[in-house]
């Protein structure tokens, strides 16, 4: 525009804004129109109208807005003893929520906590090494499906079942690895994509063993020293333990040579090859890691629900997770962790407006994208490769 | 048999558009499954509204063509739209970024369309029944037959349009490289535009023929025939028109021979299994040269 001058760009609302913004709202209107008819079509049309200018707007006062919301802003670094106040903070309020929170308030948390490590899970094969995988949710599946089948037909307790079942999801993550580690990219994720549904058709359809799409019921609690895990409140320490042990082991795993390995792979294949890292054996471990994290998601999420289907284990499950990882940004031990509270206790929030739920998670993805790509707490130097 | 090949154009219709954006834009659309869910919708829709104002009962073809016009008029300006508002942005982002946000556009089309138009089943009316003819021991219904016609038309123009004119030079072009192609004179935003239009039409036309064939839709078709289409085109070599075609075709005789032979259960994971195997003996698919990497 030629009048975009140091003067011109004060006023906020100009012709050109508006007319743009008028035939951005016609357009999307004519797009909409086939679908509810004439009389929605203007109704909306305002909205988007609306919507538009104030769009304009606000990416006009950009430099004013940042100052009000801190997502604008790049994070702050806090100073390594307030981290430790922080993390000391969060570390207390959780182990105090089963004493004045109701029930189903611990049942979102105890879900949260399964979610952190899944993310956490994912977080290592996405955010540290690189790759980028659709099919998580397969050895989530994985891990619950082994963990119902060893308790229900071998008669394995919690404690005997649960190292099973993750022996089980990280050798399953080797067997993917294998296959997939000759792939790059963007071929990664459609393989590892078509893993996911394959698994859940397998377990769609295996009825003998799986009992196809009713699922695995009537599974027993788990018990520590023959005393059952009643309440929800034992269960919920008990997930609270485990993610903590998860945080743990990944935080001390990224900080290793396993760790750093990764790093450099992400960041720059080749270069990391002729460094002497040996590219395949590490995607592999990244692969199987994950793999195991999962496992022990999935086995904490069977004996929570005593009741297993494929339902649970869509592709909308992997999106999520990834989302979760997105979120709060790549590689981020606390990001990752952030996003996946976010994700959980949203759509709990916003229980009335269920139906627009995944409206919003879709364009939210977008807007993500383009605006906040590296997520909530993401580093400077993690950079999405493919 | 019959039934593979119809399928099987369809889905080298849907093919062909991935393969297109993917040789331009090296980006997995996957809202183009979406898109072709969308013109199974269109189609319908305006189908009804031809049939309430009375020109169906005038003239059937010509209601028939001003809907797969209208159709491929709207999915276009889909792909377009889409294009402009979660591609553009990212050109110069990282790969995974786009390829994120095309899952959310997905996810967006898919429960919009869930909202507008709901849940259940819409049905498409049945105009041809089961009309058909026998040819040389092969049953063959008219619709049946008439698909595998307009997609063999279709491929064949969209062949000629990339090889002759001066559009799909640039195409081409600026699929090999598009610094050069910009440095040369061709308009880049331009050229990705016209795929995304011409792409889109294809799964217009793609979703109109299904919903024809099956006489069901659902708003969640799309994502399945979209991750099969790619398959396809990943099979016959991405970026190649023939392998498009070729993968199509060939995804879609496995599918219904293996359904009807092996297991009708695991349909949707041949699909899967196949674009497995090729990516492990042959990563640059059927027709494709494999990418030599650079440094």
């Amino acid at each position: 525009m030629k009048d975009s001058g140091p003067l011109g760009r004060k006023t906020v609302i100009r012709w050109g804004t508006l007319l743009k913004a008028l035939l951005g709202a016609l357009w999307l209107s004519f797009l909409f129109l086939p679908f509810k008819g004439i009389r929605a079509t203007v109704t909306f049309f305002c909205i988007i109208l609306i919507s538009l200018l104030l769009w304009r707007m606000l990416l006009k006062c950009r430099g004013t807005l940042s100052v009000i919301l801190p997502v604008l802003r790049p994070p702050v670094w806090f100073s390594q003893r307030q981290m430790h106040l922080i993390v000391l903070l969060s570390f207390i309020s959780a182990m105090a929520i089963p004493f004045f929170a109701g029930d189903y308030f611990l049942d979102i948390a105890i879900l949260a906590g399964i979610y952190i490590i899944l993310a956490l899970g994912l977080n290592v094969v996405v955010g540290f090494a690189g790759l980028l995988n659709l099919g998580f949710a397969a050895f989530y599946a994985i891990g619950a499906y082994a963990y119902a089948l060893l308790h229900t037909k071998l008669g394995f307790g919690f404690w005997t079942a649960m190292p099973a079942s993750l022996v089980l999801t990280t050798l399953s993550g080797f067997l993917l690895a294998i296959p997939a580690l000759r792939l790059r990219g963007d071929y990664l994720a459609i393989v590892t994509l078509g893993f996911g549904e394959i698994t859940r058709l397998i377990l769609n359809n295996w009825d003998s063993l799986t009992q196809g799409p009713n699922g695995i019921s009537g599974i027993g609690r788990p018990e520590i020293l023959s005393f059952p895990l009643n309440t929800l409140a034992s269960f919920y320490y008990l997930v609270a333990c485990c993610v903590i042990f998860t945080i743990f082991i990944i935080k001390r795993v990224h900080a290793s040579r396993i760790g750093r390995a990764w790093i450099a792979l992400r960041e720059d294949e080749i270069a990391s090859s002729v460094m002497g890292i040996h590219t395949t054996a590490y995607k592999l471990y990244a692969f199987a890691f994950g793999a195991f994290w999962a496992g022990l998601a999935g086995s904490l999420f069977t004996a929570k629900m005593q009741f297993v289907s494929p339902e649970s284990f869509t592709f909308m499950e992997s999106v999520l997770i990834i989302c979760m990882v997105i979120l709060g940004g790549l590689g981020s031990i606390p990001g990752v962790v952030i996003g996946a509270l976010i994700l959980v206790i949203l759509p709990e929030m916003l229980r009335e407006v269920q139906l627009y739920r995944m409206l919003a998670l879709g364009s939210g993805l977008v807007l993500l994208m383009i605006f906040r790509p590296q997520g909530l707490l993401g580093g400077k130097g993690v950079s999405l490769r493919g | 048999m019959i039934n593979g090949l119809t399928l099987g154009s369809v889905y080298a219709l849907i093919a062909l558009g991935y393969s297109m954006v993917y040789g331009i834009l090296e980006l997995i659309n996957f809202a183009h499954g979406e898109i072709y869910m969308l013109g199974a919708y269109f189609g319908i829709i305006f189908f009804g509204l031809f049939t309430a104002i009375g020109l169906t009962a005038f003239s059937l073809p010509l209601a028939l063509l001003l809907t797969l016009v209208l159709s491929v008029i709207f999915c276009a300006s889909y792909g377009f739209t889409i294009e402009k508002i979660a591609y553009k942005p990212l050109r110069n982002a990282p790969r995974l970024s786009p390829l994120i946000s095309a899952i959310g556009v997905s996810i967006f089309l898919q429960n919009f369309v869930m909202l507008t138009q709901g849940a259940t089943d819409k049905v498409f009316p049945s105009l041809f029944g089961t009309a058909g003819f026998q040819f040389m021991s092969v049953q063959m219904t008219y619709l049946q037959l008439s698909i595998i016609l307009i997609s063999g038309i279709l491929m064949v123009s969209l062949r000629f349009f990339v090889r002759k004119t001066r559009m799909g030079k640039a195409m081409r072009a600026v699929a090999q490289d598009k610094v050069m192609a910009s440095l040369l004179g061709i308009n880049i935003d331009t050229v990705i535009s016209v795929t995304f239009l011409i792409g889109s039409g294809l799964a217009a036309i793609a979703g109109l023929m299904v919903a024809m064939y099956y006489g069901l839709v659902n708003y969640s078709i799309g994502y399945i025939a979209g991750i099969k289409a790619f398959s396809a085109a990943v099979l016959g070599g991405i970026g190649s028109i023939r392998g498009a075609m070729f993968g199509g075709i060939l995804l879609g005789l496995v599918e219904s021979l293996g359904g009807s032979y092996i297991s009708s259960e695991y349909k949707d994971a041949y699909a899967f299994i196949l674009l497995i195997i090729v990516l492990l003996v042959k990563p640059g698919g059927i027709f494709g040269k494999a990418e030599l990497e650079k440094v």
